[in-house]
């Protein structure tokens, strides 16, 4: 026989899930609110994001280079990382400071410890939470929709967290966009996370196609809106407001479903996501930043290895040794 | 955990995890030929998990169908006989499939296929009759394990049986020889369902089968509903066709709702699962006292030019049968020995049928086969379809860095190589084989 057979280890079907697919069902998720943030910010959004993917895939191409590893861009991974801190930015944020932002996340958070799947916490809010400290000023400028983001003297807004912070009481709360207004996104905020309608139709086909599983963004929000009902004393419009306002929804459906910085198994995961919601309620109502969603995620990504260890699934059949300590007990 | 509907027991749920693999049975509907008999057959001394036989006979000896070539004293093995009639041209070292080298009795064929005289039903009444007429018989688990029935069905006192499962679920994609058994020997598989509750004993049996399978359905459902007037202990199970329904452990809690602990059998928890064609052959040999001499195998896959269901006599060359079976179509690129999901991948076709293979299987594509491998990304699939709750992308971690310790917390031991991780597995890693290295690991360091 002059054929050269191949011989590897069972099983020899494979599932049609590749790695590459997964990120590629994240990047179409993402479409929607990509293009609602053109609508409300112009090309200045899709600039910024242009800048954020081509920088965080060019520092990948470079770091894997420069540190001798094989190409991993054909995962498109890094491109998943760009669009997402591009979301979390303001859309006015100069495009200079956008790029250290991908150069963080894609150098330092990821390959420095060991690209992907390795890194401890999310490259995105990992950046941007360094930007907010670096740029204080760039990173808090948001400005109302439709007034172009081109122009340095655009009309600026407070966000409706801002507009929230330290109170509960929605009647005092000047300025306060409409329910319907939070919903379709028009009110000040980073460019991905304003339009929460196309962030939510991106989350339901990362579900139904099961990209992500539903137990950290439904124990996320769902902590979120317990805490909110009851610091609101059961005003449900206020609830709505603080799940609607912020970056909850990205962050509850695009970050901390993140698989390298998440729990692997699903009692970890909820355990994870009422943690964020935890977090992030106790800084919104308490703290003296409007928002929380970074901060709680990133925590809770520190978190992660000890969830896991105190959430490891017992084996099939596994009978606790009880009786061995009963009998020592009764010797 | 199963319940009672319309007289047929319906499994509730399928356990945790398992994966939905295309069923590709394409053979379903071909009955089992009988092969030629071929020039020559090799027949290894190890065809089953346990302790080689010795060979018996010697190089020129004349050797009829059915007599015993070789054999040993220890319990847990099974007795060889001659599958064809003819003279012995070699005893000594030979390859199996798997590469694995044994000693192993080579036979030319007089073309007569002549039965060893003596040759008769056994005298079976009781227990220890049954579990020396199975030895006897050289019966190994024809699901594809290979362990000696034997052993299997010779339970210690101290662990009551009440419950034996016919396991009919043949959940591995395109084999299709325990199908057909259904099919076409449904009345020795009724024979061998009420004998051996019989003579073991045994107060309940259920009959496993997937929802795929109509037509079996129907001839098991049958002999199921023969008792009905008599208290009604056999009953036909239907479970949700998914992999790995068929797993012992798997088959036990099913039909009984009851878990089989870390490193212990069906029998601790009162069950002995048995394969359907096992079963069938147990009623053939009381019946005729026709050794374990020939089995049916599915043949078929891409490169396989006129798929079929054989019967061939155990010890033929793998590529004897892929030539009566119309040879390639295509070059083949991956030839497995057994299913797709737990299979061997071959080497070389020039080895002989053993015992517990159920199917060779020969692909043209091997994009199919293998994917590309990436990096783990932590996405849990793995630890999702694992049937027993294990962590498979922490048990690689653990095997690469040779951590006993952790390898023995993460359960290690208690994988059972069903492959539904690696299926699952976006990033195409090796897990199965990472599985086995980890076993290894804990095998090298246990012994220091």
């Amino acid at each position: 026989m002059a054929k050269r057979l191949t011989v590897s280890a069972s099983p020899h079907v494979r599932s049609h899930e590749t790695t590459t697919g997964i990120m590629l069902d994240v990047i179409l998720s993402l479409v929607p609110a990509l293009v609602m943030s053109a609508v409300y910010f112009g090309t200045r959004a899709l600039a910024l994001a242009a800048v954020c993917v081509g920088t965080a895939v060019l520092s990948e191409y470079l770091a894997r280079k420069i540190m001798k590893r094989d190409n991993t861009l054909g995962d498109l991974s890094a491109v998943v990382t760009g669009l997402i801190l591009a979301f979390n930015l303001p859309a006015t944020l100069p495009l200079w400071m956008a790029a250290i932002g991908s150069v963080i996340a894609i150098v330092i958070v990821k390959q420095m410890f060991g690209g992907i799947g390795q890194n401890f916490v999310n490259p995105a809010i990992t950046a941007r939470i360094i930007l907010m400290m670096s740029f204080p000023s760039a990173m808090a400028k948001w400005i109302v929709p439709f007034s172009s983001a081109w122009s340095p003297d655009a009309v600026t807004a407070a966000t409706p967290m801002a507009i929230l912070n330290g109170t509960t009481d929605l009647a005092a709360a000047e300025g306060l966009p409409s329910l319907t207004q939070m919903l379709i996104g028009y009110h000040g905020g980073s460019m991905g996370e304003v339009c929460s309608v196309a962030l939510l139709a991106g989350a339901c086909y990362l579900l139904l196609r099961r990209v992500i599983s539903p137990a950290i963004p439904v124990s996320f929000i769902g902590t979120v809106a317990v805490i909110m009902l009851i610091a609101g004393k059961g005003n449900w419009q206020f609830m709505v407001y603080e799940l609607l306002g912020g970056g909850l929804i990205l962050g509850a459906f695009f970050m901390a479903t993140d698989y390298s910085t998440s729990p692997i198994n699903r009692k970890g995961r909820i355990i994870f996501g009422i943690g964020c919601g935890l977090i992030t309620s106790v800084i919104r109502l308490f703290g003296s930043l409007p928002e929380g969603v970074s901060f709680s995620i990133i925590l809770m990504n520190i978190l992660v290895p000890h969830i896991e260890r105190l959430t490891t699934p017992k084996p099939f059949g596994y009978e606790k040794p009880e009786k061995k300590k009963e009998e020592a007990a009764k010797v | 955990m199963s319940k009672l509907v319309d007289g047929v027991l319906t499994a509730v749920g399928h356990g945790r995890g398992g994966v939905a693999v295309a069923h590709n049975k394409n053979t379903a509907e071909l009955p089992v030929e009988r092969m030629p008999i071929p020039e020559r057959v090799v027949l290894p001394m190890q065809q089953h998990i346990g302790a080689p036989c010795v060979p018996t006979v010697k190089v020129g000896d004349k050797v009829a169908v059915g007599q015993v070539i070789g054999d040993t004293d220890k319990f847990v093995s099974a007795p060889i006989h001659a599958t064809i009639s003819g003279t012995v041209k070699a005893v000594g070292d030979v390859k199996l499939a798997n590469g694995l080298i044994t000693k192993g009795v080579t036979i030319e064929s007089d073309g007569e296929m002549r039965m060893f005289e003596g040759l008769e039903p056994p005298k079976v009444t009781n227990k220890q009759e049954l579990f020396a007429a199975v030895r006897a018989s050289g019966l190994v688990g024809l699901g594809g394990a290979g362990f000696p029935t034997h052993v299997k069905l010779n339970t210690p006192p101290d662990k009551p049986i009440d419950t034996l499962v016919i396991n009919a679920a043949e959940c591995e994609p395109y084999i299709t020889v325990d199908y057909r058994e259904c099919i076409e020997n449904s009345k020795n598989i009724m024979d061998g369902v009420y004998t051996l509750k019989e003579l073991l004993g045994i107060k309940n049996v259920i009959i496993a089968i997937e929802d795929n399978k109509p037509k079996a359905f129907k001839n098991l459902k049958a002999i199921a509903d023969l008792d009905n007037d008599r208290g009604d202990e056999v009953k036909l199970m239907v479970l949700k066709s998914r992999y790995p329904q068929g797993a012992e452990k798997m088959m036990v809690l099913s039909a009984t709702g009851r878990r089989v602990p870390p490193g212990k059998l069906p029998a601790d928890v009162g069950c002995i699962v048995m394969n359907v064609g096992s079963a069938a052959f147990v009623a053939r040999y009381l019946a005729t006292g026709k050794p374990l001499i020939s089995r049916s195998i599915t043949v078929d896959g891409s490169a396989i030019a006129t798929p079929k269901n054989l019967r061939v006599p155990i010890g033929t060359n793998i590529q004897d049968i892929i030539d009566y079976c119309g040879g390639f179509k295509e070059e083949p690129r991956k030839i497995i020995s057994g299913g797709p999901m737990m299979g061997i991948a071959i080497c070389d076709t020039n080895a002989p049928i053993c015992k517990q293979n159920n199917a060779i299987l020969a692909f043209a594509d091997r994009k199919g086969t293998v994917k590309r491998e990436r990096a783990c990304i932590r996405c849990g699939r793995c630890v999702e379809v694992c049937p027993m709750s294990l962590m498979p992308t922490l048990i690689e971690r653990q095997a690469r860095i040779r951590d006993a310790e952790g390898l023995a917390r993460s359960h290690t031991m208690v994988c059972m190589e069903c492959g539904s991780c690696a299926y699952a597995c976006p990033s195409g890693r090796p897990l199965v084989q990472y599985m086995r290295l980890a076993k290894q690991v804990l095998r090298e360091e246990g012994a220091k």
